[in-house]
This record gives C-alpha cells, sequence and structure tokens, in this order.
C-alpha cells in the first residue's frame, strides 16, 4: 500500500474549509499550518482570475527531512507516509531547510518540528483525513495510488498527461498530485509577492522559529519546569505585544511561554 | 507593453499565510565560525610542524589543542543551544540516523574534540612540569607523553571531516539550491585554513620569521581563493532558478547587500594584500590586523551566505 494525495485544483473553489478542519482535527497552533490555501490572482483587468492551490507535506518517496534527520523523528511508515515522531524530535530544524516546498514548522507549544502527517492517526482507524472529509466539492483525493482500482488511481490515469506534482526536478518523487495546475499555482517563482496579502493583518514573514517566548534558558529548563496550560494567546497578537508596553508587565507564562 | 498584461506574466499573491523568515540564524553561523577554527589550528598547526622545527615554535604543542579545544567547545556550545530540544541531543547517541551528515558531523566532532581534550591535557602538563607536580594523575599523563605523537595524526586526519561536514549538511538541505557540495566543500576547506593561520598569527610573536612568512602566505592564499569563489557563485551562479532568485534579490540591493560586500573587502581584499606584504617584510602588528579582519569578514561572509538562501519563498 502506498498512499498517495491528489487535488485537482479545477474543483477547488477556496473556502479553506480544508485548511480549518486541519487545524481543529490536529491542533494546530496560531502562527504554524500543516495544510494551507494559497490564493493566486492571475492576468489584468477585466480579464483576471483566482486560483486556489492547497498546499501540504508532499510525503515524497525519497523525502529530504527524513534523510538528514539525524534522530530519525522524520520516518516512513508502511504505507508510504511521511511521520514524526516529536518525543524523539531534537528540534535541529535540519528538515524544515531541507524540505523544498517549506510543509515542516517548529510547533510553538512543543517546540518541535511537526507537519502534514495525512492524518495517520484517522487512516489508522479507517477514517479519512480531516481535510478530504471537510471538502464540500471532493477537490481532495485520496487514497491507495498502488491499487488500480482505487478512486485516486482511476483519476490519475482518467487526467493522463495533466497529473503534476511541484518541483519534480528535485528529484524527491512526491505522492502527492495536483490536476489542473499550471506554473504559475505551483511554481513559488512564478508569481509575486506584494507586501500585505494576508486576510486579517499584514505580517509576511513570522520572525520567530518556534516560541518566540521560549528563551535559551527555557530550552533547558522546560523539562523540569511546570507547565501552564498552554493556550496560545501570545499568537494572536505576536507583532503587537512587542510595541504595546502594557503587555510587557506580564508574567511569562501570562504570555503563553514554557 | 502586451508582453505585461497577459497572464503569464501577471500572477500574484493575493492571500497567503506568514512564511518562517530566518529559521538557522547567528547561532549556525557562530557555529561554523568556530568549528573553522577548532579544525583550522590543528590542520595548519600540522602544516607548521610538517614545514619547520619544533624549536621555532616553542608554544605550538600546547597552545594548537588549547585553541582548539576552546573554539570547539563554542562550537558544540551554539550547536546545542540552537536546538529548541537541547536536551534530546542525546538521541544522535541513542538513535542514530546514519543518511544525515548532522549525525555523522555530530560523532565525528564528538571523537574530535575527544582526542583534542586529550592532547590539550598531556601538552598542558608537559608545559608546565612544576604544575600538580606530586600529583599521581599528573605524573601518569606525564609518562604518557608520547600519547600526543600517536594520536596526533589521526586528529590531523579527522581534523578534515569534521570541517567539511556542515558543507555536506548543506548540501542534504534541499530546498536551498545555493548551497551546492563543491562550492560548499571548497568554501569550508578554505574557510579552516583562513580561520587556522588567522588564529595562530596572534600566538606567533615569538615564533620564527619563517614560520610567519608561511602563515602569512597561507591566509593570503586562503583568502584569495575563498574571494574568487564567492565571486563565481555570487555573480555567476545562474543555472538554477532559486539560486538565481535568492541572488537577483541581494544583487538588487536587498537584505544582506551591504553585509556582503563589507564582507569581501574587510575579510578577504584587505587581509590578501596585508598577508602578501608580510611575506616580504615581516610586520607583526599589520599581520594581527589581517588576520583580525579575516576572521571577522569570514564570520559576515558566513552569516549572509547562510541566511540568504533562507529568504526565498518555498511555495
Amino acid at each position: 500500500m502506498k498512499l498517495g494525495f491528489l487535488v485537482d485544483l479545477n474543483l477547488c473553489m477556496g473556502c479553506k474549509g480544508c485548511e480549518v478542519a486541519c487545524k481543529v482535527e490536529n491542533e494546530v497552533p496560531l502562527s504554524s499550518w500543516r495544510l494551507r490555501v494559497k490564493y493566486i490572482d492571475m492576468g489584468t483587468f477585466p480579464d483576471a482570475s483566482r486560483h486556489f492551490t492547497p498546499l501540504r507535506c508532499n510525503h515524497c518517496e525519497n523525502a529530504p527531512c527524513e534523510r538528514i534527520c539525524p534522530v530519525s523523528a522524520l520516518h516512513y511508515l508502511e504505507n508510504g507516509i511521511v511521520n514524526v515522531d516529536s518525543e524523539r524530535c531534537i528540534a535541529c530544524a535540519g528538515c524544515m531547510m531541507a524540505c523544498p516546498y517549506g510543509a515542516i514548522y517548529m510547533d510553538p507549544e512543543t517546540n518541535t518540528a511537526d507537519k502534514c502527517t495525512y492524518c495517520a492517526h484517522r487512516i489508522e482507524s479507517g477514517m479519512m483525513p480531516a481535510c478530504v472529509v471537510a471538502c464540500p466539492v471532493e477537490a481532495n483525493i485520496f487514497g491507495d495510488i498502488e491499487d488500480d482500482n482505487s478512486h485516486i488511481s482511476r483519476y490519475i490515469m482518467e487526467h493522463q498527461g495533466g497529473v503534476q506534482v511541484r518541483k519534480p526536478e528535485k528529484h524527491t518523487d512526491p505522492k502527492h498530485f495536483y490536476v489542473g495546475g499550471g506554473n504559475q499555482t505551483l511554481n513559488p517563482l512564478a508569481h509575486k509577492r506584494i507586501e500585505g496579502y494576508g486576510l486579517f493583518n499584514n505580517i509576511t514573514h513570522l520572525d520567530h522559529v518556534g516560541d518566540p517566548h521560549h528563551s535559551i534558558l527555557d530550552r533547558f529548563l522546560a523539562p523540569f519546569a511546570s507547565h501552564g496550560a498552554s493556550d496560545n494567546k501570545s499568537f494572536i497578537d505576536f507583532k503587537q505585544t512587542t510595541d504595546d508596553n502594557s503587555t510587557k508587565d506580564e508574567s511569562h507564562e501570562d504570555k503563553g511561554g514554557h | 507593453m502586451v508582453e505585461h498584461t497577459i497572464n503569464a506574466t501577471n500572477a500574484v499573491v493575493t492571500m497567503d499565510v506568514a512564511l518562517p523568515g530566518i529559521i538557522w540564524g547567528w547561532m549556525i553561523t557562530l557555529n561554523m565560525w568556530a568549528k573553522s577554527i577548532g579544525t583550522g589550528v590543528v590542520l595548519i598547526g600540522a602544516f607548521l610542524l610538517y614545514r619547520h622545527k619544533k624549536e621555532d615554535m616553542p608554544s605550538l604543542r600546547w597552545t594548537m589543542p588549547l585553541i582548539s579545544f576552546i573554539a570547539l567547545n563554542v562550537f558544540l556550545l551554539f550547536t546545542l543551544v540552537d536546538l529548541h530540544q537541547p536536551l534530546r541531543m542525546i538521541n544522535i547517541f541513542l538513535h542514530p540516523h546514519w543518511t544525515s551528515a548532522i549525525t555523522v558531523g555530530a560523532w565525528m566532532a564528538t571523537i574530535f574534540t575527544g582526542l583534542i581534550t586529550v592532547m590539550m591535557v598531556i601538552s598542558g602538563f608537559d608545559a608546565f612540569p612544576d604544575f600538580r607536580r606530586h600529583c599521581e594523575v599528573a605524573k601518569t599523563v606525564r609518562g604518557n607523553s608520547d600519547v600526543y605523537e600517536k594520536i596526533f595524526p589521526f586528529t590531523v586526519f579527522l581534523a578534515i571531516p569534521v570541517t567539511l561536514y556542515t558543507a555536506v549538511i548543506m548540501a542534504e538541505s534541499s530546498a536551498r539550491e545555493l548551497w551546492q557540495a563543491p562550492t560548499e566543500l571548497m568554501q569550508m576547506l578554505l574557510a579552516a585554513f583562513m580561520a587556522g593561520s588567522a588564529t595562530l598569527i596572534f600566538i606567533s610573536d615569538s615564533w620564527s620569521k619563517e614560520v610567519r612568512k608561511d602563515l602569512a602566505l597561507v591566509l593570503a592564499m586562503s583568502v584569495f581563493f575563498s574571494f574568487m569563489m564567492y565571486m563565481g557563485e555570487y555573480f555567476f551562479s545562474f543555472k538554477a532558478a532559486e539560486a538565481e532568485a535568492t541572488l537577483a534579490f541581494v544583487h538588487s540591493g536587498g537584505e544582506y547587500n551591504i553585509q556582503f560586500w563589507m564582507a569581501m573587502s574587510l575579510g578577504f581584499i584587505v587581509p590578501f594584500f596585508l598577508a602578501t606584504a608580510n611575506i616580504k617584510n615581516d610586520n607583526k602588528t599589520l599581520l594581527r590586523f589581517a588576520a583580525i579582519l579575516a576572521l571577522i569578514g569570514l564570520y559576515l561572509a558566513k552569516d549572509v551566505w547562510l541566511k540568504i538562501p533562507q529568504l526565498l519563498p518555498l511555495s
């Protein structure tokens, strides 16, 4: 069995239902994303169009993240999923430097690397990934690509010539396919990023890796210190807290630190 | 112009999440810089011992492992501190994954540091015979003084992969096209020569003039070749799309442009001329000045080269 994912971009309407479902299912902290839907506008008025590209881990057969991980925290499951063991991860960020798709993030709550696992815990129970279930137009197709009769295999066969992967030149052999994609939607160098493209703010780049309040000393003391319930409050307005003097008196715990 | 109005040239991201910024920052730069010193002094020290008599460099036997030990511990400290879960570093030894250059490097660096520690202890007791004269441990160490000479060749041999493995980590970082294995390997080796010769210059006051000439020659040659490689990479690395995009950003006066040229001027061009001049005329002050500039420039150059490919959006 080799599990694969296919997104038909002709069907995707950019509702972000998959994004939200993923966040809820996997309790992905604020400022981090396992799955995101990117909006790209093309053309000039009146011939303009908007395209939506869901982006997640590609579960490569030749995964650079698995290769560079010094402790095998990133490892293959028998079904082809590239899984991550956050208990073993030393958080060196080597995987973040190796993944050509930028699909790995440093979880600000656990301070370990994390990413989409195709909802491996749900697969184990015979369920579909949360994003697949949530998609209202069935643009997400998931299944065994080694089974010729699976939905995904038949979909690939029906769309021969139109099935693409991201960055094939990297020879990572991704198991995440796209139908209806183009260079502009799949190649990050083929479109421009104009500052302020966020929905609720104009933050285009995170200024921290992992928890911004996790100091060097905390890294060593964290296993011995008592942890308050982490509610992610610090990430809701992480940009503003640096400017707002009134927050300076908050304790470290209040800021969501460990 | 019509080419500006067709779809192919007008794709714009209108909504996306915040992307990660610099993932490997100054701690990794410091890590590489300190490692270059730690391995460089051993490589250049071995070269000097091969070329000259021990009497020409009386303090080298104990200062070389001492400097290397300090630099390696700075390197190891910042390797550890850069981890978000530093206490789990032990997993590299309990659950090693041998395809990772990080694992191989950590093991080699640990063995190398162990050998350097042994050399430092032996040479320290030998250099200061009155220190703990009646201590049994000191007597035992002094009695096994020849161990130093026995392990020295292995240490020199191991210094080469220890200085190079970071280049392999960079090569394994598939997402950063700017880091190409052949050039990074050579840059790491040249950085070790540069840092090693520059550091030894500081303790070469009492050494013979001929030794200092050799140090000046090594410094001049290493900064020259390293500079030429940076120029080649900076201006002509246009065969990989992501490398081109990275450099185009820096070329256009983007972030790190000024730092790069400061590094090239201070760390490579000026030390080259100062060191070259010193091959003919033995001027200790100027040579020391060249060494300081080379070490500062090396840090700045490494910092730029580490950070700029991380500015590129990957998806």
